[in-house]
Parts: C-alpha cells; sequence; structure tokens
C-alpha cells in the first residue's frame, strides 16, 4: 500500500489548512446503536415507565420504574437505574435498585440478584427482557436465591409475616433494625 | 555513504531488495521502497503495555521511522517483569513517554511521538493521520472503540466496493497466559472487530446470591468483597481498581470472608487478577504476538510478501500450536458494512425518509427509529423520548445531518422483507442530489 500512502501524504500536505469536504462527526458505536434499536422497540407493562435524566442523546443511562400491580409489593414505586456499557450487549446492563426495598433478592445497597443480569446474560437478550426480569422479582419474590439473608428466611418460614414486613417497610418504617422509606 | 550498500539491516534488505514469489502484485523492490517507508510511512502504536513495548521495538527495528505512541497508563513496579523497556526508576511516569524515549535511544534515527492519554479523548481526525494501526491492547473496550473509528474513515463507491484510499488497517495483538492471537483487520475486505465479536466469550459472571450465601472458592470470596461489600461500608464511594489502598481494603475483607467459610487460596495477585480481570501475561506470548504484528505491517506497507488471511491464533501451553482462519466478513456489520446507498433531495424532511424507507425495495422498514453522528433523530417509543423528538420529524434530513453531502445514518424498525415481518436495523449511506458538500455554517446554526 506503500504508493497509496505517497499519494495520501501529498494530498494531506495540499490539504493542511483546508477542512474535509466530507463527515467527520464521531460515530455511535455498535453498542450505541444497538441499545438505540432496544430502547425504540421497548414494549412496557403499563406499570413500568422509563426515563433518561440526561436527555434524548444519553440513552445509555436510564431510570425503570416499576410499579407492581398485584403481589405482595402492589402499589409500591421502585426506581431502577441501568448503566449501559459501551461493549453492550456483549456485557449485560448494570442495574441496581434505588429505592430501599424489603426484598429477599434485593439488598439493602440495592444489589439485584437476577441471573440474565450476570451468569446467565446472552447477548441475544435485550433491554425488554431485563425489564420484565425485574418485575418478575416483585410478583415472585424467591427465598431460593437470597441476597437479603433475613428477608428470605421470613419469605421462607413465615409468608404472613413477610406480608406485613414488606407493608411495613413499603408505608414507611422500621423492619427489625432497618428503616425503609415510604414507596407507595 | 552508499545508502544501498550500507544497510542497518541486512535482513531487511532481503525482503524489500529482492523480488519473490508470494509478493503483492504491486510490489516494487528496491531501496527507494526502503526510503519510502521511512519517509512516508506513519504508524500508532496503540498501547504500550506487554505487547505495546514489543510493537514499538519491532516496528522501529523493522524499518518504520515514523511512530506514535498512545497509552494513559502509568508504569508500576508489577510490570517490570515483561515491560522491558521500563526500569525500577520509572515507576510512576506514564508508559508512552518512557516507550518511546527508550526506542529513540537504542534505534538510531526513528521518530517516536508519544500520547500520554486516554484513547477517547484524541479527535477523530487524530487517528486518520497514520497509514496503520497497530494495536496492543488487553480490553475488549478499547479494541472496539479503534474499530469503530477506523472503520468510520470508510467510505464505499456507488457498486459498493470499498474505496481503497479510505481503508485504515489496523494489525490487532493479543495475548492471554500462553495464548495470543495475531491478525490483519483491513475494514470493508477482511473482517472488523465487530464482525467476529464472538470470539471473545463473554466474561463469567458469578451469581450474586451465591456471593452473598454460598460462596465455594477463594474467587467467590474476593467477588463478595468487591461488589458487595464495598458498597455496603463505603456509601457511595466508587471502588477504583487502580487505588491500591482500595485494592489491598478487598484483599483483607476477601481473606475475612474466606476464613469465615474455611475457603483456602485467597492472595492478593489473585485479587488483582479476579477484580481487574487479569491473566498473568507471558512476556515470550507477547514477544512472538508482537512479531508477528510487525511483520503483518511491514507486509501490508510494502507488499513483499502475502499478508495474513486473516487471523492467526497461537497456543504455547503445551507444546505449541499455530493455526491461520480465514473468518468471513459480515456483510451487513453495523460498523464496517456498506449499508444501503440512498439519495435524496435537500429538502426531504425527516418524517418524508421515515415514509420513503417503508417503500424502498431493499428495506420495506416501516416504523423506523433514525441515529445519526449528531444525534439521536427520531424514535418510535418509548413515549418519553418520541415526544421529545417530534419536532425533528417536520425538518430537512439534510439539516439534522449537518448540511453534509453524504454521510452515514442508521435506521431500526420492522421489515417486511422475504414476506415476514422481523426486527431489523441496518446502516444508510445518504447522498443529497445538489449539495456541494460544504457545510454552510451559518445557516446550519441558524436552522
Ligand atoms: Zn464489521
Amino acid at each position: 500500500m506503500i504508493g497509496l500512502f505517497k499519494v495520501k501524504e501529498k494530498q494531506r500536505e495540499q490539504a493542511q489548512n483546508a477542512t474535509r469536504g466530507g463527515a467527520s462527526v464521531k460515530k455511535q458505536s455498535a453498542g450505541e446503536l444497538r441499545l438505540h434499536k432496544d430502547i425504540s422497540e421497548l414494549n412496557l407493562p403499563s406499570s413500568c415507565t422509563i426515563s433518561f435524566p440526561n436527555g434524548k442523546d444519553d440513552l445509555m443511562n436510564f431510570e425503570v420504574s416499576i410499579k407492581p400491580d398485584d403481589g405482595y409489593y402492589q402499589n409500591g414505586t421502585f426506581v431502577f437505574t441501568f448503566q449501559v456499557s459501551p461493549v453492550y450487549p456483549h456485557e449485560a446492563p448494570k442495574v441496581k435498585c434505588k429505592t430501599k426495598v424489603y426484598h429477599p433478592n434485593i439488598d439493602l445497597e440495592g444489589n439485584v440478584c437476577l441471573n440474565i443480569l450476570r451468569e446467565d446474560w446472552k447477548p441475544v437478550l435485550n433491554i425488554n427482557t431485563v425489564i420484565y426480569g425485574l418485575f418478575h422479582l416483585f410478583t415472585e419474590p424467591n427465598s431460593e436465591d437470597p441476597l437479603n439473608h433475613d428477608a428470605a428466611a421470613v419469605l421462607r418460614d413465615n409468608p404472613k409475616l413477610f406480608e406485613t414486613n414488606v407493608r411495613r417497610a413499603m408505608t414507611g418504617g422500621y423492619v427489625g433494625q432497618t428503616f425503609f422509606p415510604r414507596c407507595i | 555513504m552508499d545508502a544501498v550498500d550500507v544497510s542497518k539491516s541486512r535482513d531487511l534488505d532481503k525482503l524489500l531488495l529482492r523480488h519473490g514469489n508470494l509478493v503483492d502484485p504491486g510490489f516494487s523492490p528496491g531501496p527507494d521502497l526502503r526510503d519510502d517507508i521511512r519517509e512516508y510511512v506513519k504508524i500508532l502504536v496503540v498501547g504500550a503495555g506487554g505487547l505495546g513495548c514489543e510493537l514499538l521495538k519491532d516496528l522501529a527495528l523493522s524499518g518504520f521511522r515514523n511512530l506514535d505512541v498512545i497509552d494513559m497508563d502509568r508504569i508500576e513496579v508489577t510490570n517490570l517483569n515483561r515491560q522491558f523497556l521500563f526500569r525500577l526508576e520509572d515507576v510512576g511516569k506514564p508508559k508512552a513517554e518512557v516507550a518511546a524515549k527508550r526506542v529513540m535511544e537504542r534505534v538510531s534515527g526513528v521518530e517516536i511521538v508519544p500520547h500520554f492519554s486516554r484513547i477517547e479523548d484524541k479527535e477523530i481526525e487524530f487517528y486518520n493521520d497514520f497509514n496503520i494501526i497497530a494495536l496492543g491492547l488487553d480490553s475488549i473496550e478499547a479494541r472496539k472503540y479503534i474499530n469503530g473509528v477506523a472503520c468510520g474513515f470508510l467510505e464505499y463507491n456507488d457498486d459498493d466496493t470499498p474505496k481503497s484510499q479510505t481503508i485504515k488497517p489496523m494489525v490487532d495483538g493479543g495475548t492471554e497466559g500462553f495464548k495470543g492471537h495475531a491478525r490483519v483487520i483491513m475494514p470493508g475486505v477482511t473482517p472488523c472487530f465487530e464482525c467476529t465479536i464472538w470470539l471473545f466469550p463473554p466474561q463469567v459472571k458469578f451469581p450474586l446470591c451465591t456471593l452473598a450465601e454460598t460462596p465455594r472458592n477463594a474467587a467467590h470470596c474476593i467477588e463478595y468483597a468487591h461488589l458487595i461489600k464495598w458498597d455496603e461500608v463505603h456509601k457511595g464511594k466508587s471502588f477504583d481498581p487502580d487505588v491500591p489502598e482500595h485494592m489491598q481494603w478487598v484483599y483483607d475483607e476477601a481473606i475475612r470472608r474466606a476464613e469465615l467459610f474455611g475457603i483456602p487460596g485467597v492472595t492478593y495477585s489473585l485479587t488483582q487478577g479476579v477484580v481487574k480481570n487479569i491473566i498473568p501475561a507471558i512476556a515470550s506470548t507477547n514477544a512472538i504476538i508482537s512479531s508477528a504484528c510487525a511483520l503483518e505491517t511491514l507486509k501490508i506497507v510494502s507488499g513483499c510478501s502475502k499478508t495474513l488471511t486473516n487471523y492467526l491464533a497461537y497456543n504455547g501451553g503445551e507444546g505449541l500450536y499455530t493455526k491461520v482462519t480465514d473468518f468471513p466478513r459480515v456483510n451487513d456489520c453495523l460498523v464496517c458494512g456498506p449499508g444501503i446507498l440512498i439519495e435524496l433531495d435537500t429538502s426531504v424532511t425527516l418524517s418524508k425518509f421515515i415514509e420513503m424507507l417503508e417503500e424502498h425495495p431493499k428495506l420495506l422498514l416501516s416504523k423506523a427509529s433514525v441515529i445519526h453522528g449528531n444525534g439521536n433523530l427520531y424514535m418510535q417509543a418509548p413515549p418519553v423520548l418520541e415526544e421529545m423528538l417530534r419536532g425533528n420529524l417536520s425538518k430537512p434530513l439534510y439539516d439534522l445531518m449537518g448540511r453534509v453531502q453524504k454521510d452515514t445514518i442508521h435506521v431500526s424498525g420492522t421489515s417486511l422483507l422475504n414476506e415476514q415481518k422481523q426486527s431489523f436495523s441496518t446502516k444508510l449511506r445518504v447522498l443529497f442530489k445538489g449539495a456541494d458538500g460544504v457545510a454552510d455554517m451559518d445557516t446550519a446554526i441558524g436552522a
């Protein structure tokens, strides 16, 4: 390619200080393009809403709020932050629960135990799948994959008490030593 | 001194001054070629770590005179065993600067410009200045970024063949322990990094609940300290793997955790390895992969031999195994593919454009969402974004794309191609009829 490089060098010298005719704006990464498609195809249940705190041009950081319409968590509002890396969908989005919640699969720091966010993530999955997965955690909390050990034990051994604890947490109050702000 | 007879490298002369049987059709051997390589070829080495040090040295000794090197890291003590350009007194200094200085001291006549910078912080045009980009990186993220930039320079002719003067060749090396690869990426000709992204298996991630409840090995204990315990203790302060105190804290916590569960094997270096996802680097693997990359660079430039087609896998773990695979391109790759050529009048509005996509025989795309380098132009959903972008629909696409004669744009939606509804996304090459290609800034801003 040396011949080509020599021609280019000459052109470069001539073109110095002249502006280029073509566009040289930054292009979106493959990850951003894929995310754009994912988000434009979102098909959310009416109990889920999405928002973009940084406006229309930053899709890589967004929030999803989930308001379950039945189950233990009925009428609570739970906000999740999504952080999507440039290597998406090679890597799963990073998801945290912003709302402090008494839940066997979500700890008090907002870490979420959902298999498709970690060990079972596949690039064919998308944002819609993740949001449905999160939604499912509220309709079917499970004591098998505990992140909040105490909540999981109560759910397993005494579902009635679990229900009471969830209500107390959601209306703003203490469960054991931990205070939960109102989210209902 | 007679330049033809006296050469610094006799072996290089054998490649560049004599004809051969496996050469490129355009190969013209002779002293001019050797001089032109010195004079006209500019190479960027991305990364000045284990591979980057080798690459810089190999390229300098292969007769290249104009080199640049970019790396954002500073030298650490643990680098010294394999990053042979660095000495104990260099610890804490930028890798790019020390590497450039050391090679220039040893190889006379070579000019190396160091850039102590993140690759994302350079203007796109910076990268266009180089004839070839050689990659000595250890992250997928950085490779994807450079690949996107290099493929961004690529332009296609009307018949979907790449314009040869817009091809920015990349030579990519990578190592993990005793394994490595070297590959040649000619955007538009051979598969780009994105075409073959599946070559990199996703990193193994442990379930958080396993870490929290049932750790079974040392890595589980480390990840517990790193992912769960850190946040619990350091409210709001994010973990930085490059701060030694942070790493030490995670190590101490991991030890505590391991004792609690009677798990052996937590060490400081394992902690670093798990947290930073590092596999121990082997100096000889770096040397072998780098030499393959430097040779491919010389072949691309000079035509003195056919280039690698297009991926060399190397495994020196038990015995020695190498294999070359000719991976295919993905023709509709969003990054390096030609996309579909569309000619438009400068007056066509975004909504008219979206309508046209429905009729286009190669697309039959309904409910299209549109994104361009300048930003997000339109989305069908979710309602919150649709509302924010609706105002664009009545504007001419020419204005929205910054009043340039031609550029690429990406669309996605539902396609009815092959008589079945399917989710579809593609790149388009938009050409505006009658536009002269020079942006009229005043009107663009006024629009
Ligand atoms: Zn590609």
